[in-house]
């Protein structure tokens, strides 16, 4: 798991992991990047992580993969990053396609869910907390 | 005495209390009215590690983090 201050470079990133897995043998490589758009009006998207549960989500999904004979790997943007620039890359390598194509579609929706990562529409330089599109984790309203 | 911080976008500076379960933080949580409108779609971690059950045990120097709802990508 890497974390960058702003955006990612995704053509290194993506390129170091192709290179990382050259001679692994994995038939399937499938990488999916998250890039910022423009509307609303924004300049940019800004985010905060609260790393170690973020890498405790992530370990547990490295040994879902590993018990698929996959590997996954991801890349995550802290602070402000501007529009048509990206903020999240995910990949999967795996022997066979089908087995990646599944587990990136299942990966990439509970980042979406469960990943403690929290987003704000950056306007005229404020920093707004995206509520509407933000998704109460997985165990939300225990203390109630 | 156990320490509660508030992550991301709640905004609010941590708190120290006496607490012995999970429900007795919730308790005193809500006597907070700024946080009763966090409170019903916030997630729990214990020391770092997910929690789902309010009878939940804690001990001296426990570290209870507040898990707003999320939005990465």
């Amino acid at each position: 798991m890497e974390l960058y201050n702003g955006p990612l470079d995704t053509k290194e990133i993506f390129g170091r992991w192709l290179d990382e897995q050259a001679v692994s043998n994995y038939g399937a490589y499938i990488p999916f990047v998250g890039t910022i758009r423009a509307e609303d009006d924004i300049e940019a998207l800004s985010f905060d992580i609260y790393e170690p549960v973020l890498q405790k989500w992530f370990d547990e999904w490295q040994e879902k993969a590993k018990a698929l004979g996959a590997v996954v790997k991801m890349a995550h943007s802290l602070g402000d990053v501007p529009v048509h620039t990206s903020s999240y890359v995910s990949a999967v390598f795996s022997p066979r396609r089908r087995v990646a194509l599944e587990l990136i579609d299942a990966f990439v929706e509970d980042f979406k869910a469960n990943a403690p990562i929290w987003k704000y529409d950056v306007k005229n330089g404020a920093r707004i907390y995206a509520a509407d599109r933000s998704t109460p984790m997985d165990g939300a309203g225990l203390l109630k | 005495m156990i320490k509660v911080e508030f992550l991301g976008p709640i905004g609010k500076e941590p708190v120290e209390m006496e607490a012995s379960t999970l429900a007795d933080v919730s308790a005193k949580l809500k006597e907070d009215s700024t946080l009763l409108v966090w409170l019903d779609k916030c997630a729990v971690a214990l020391n770092d590690n997910m929690v789902n059950d309010l009878n939940t045990v804690l001990k001296d120097g426990d570290r209870v983090s507040i898990l707003p709802p999320v939005c990465g990508g």
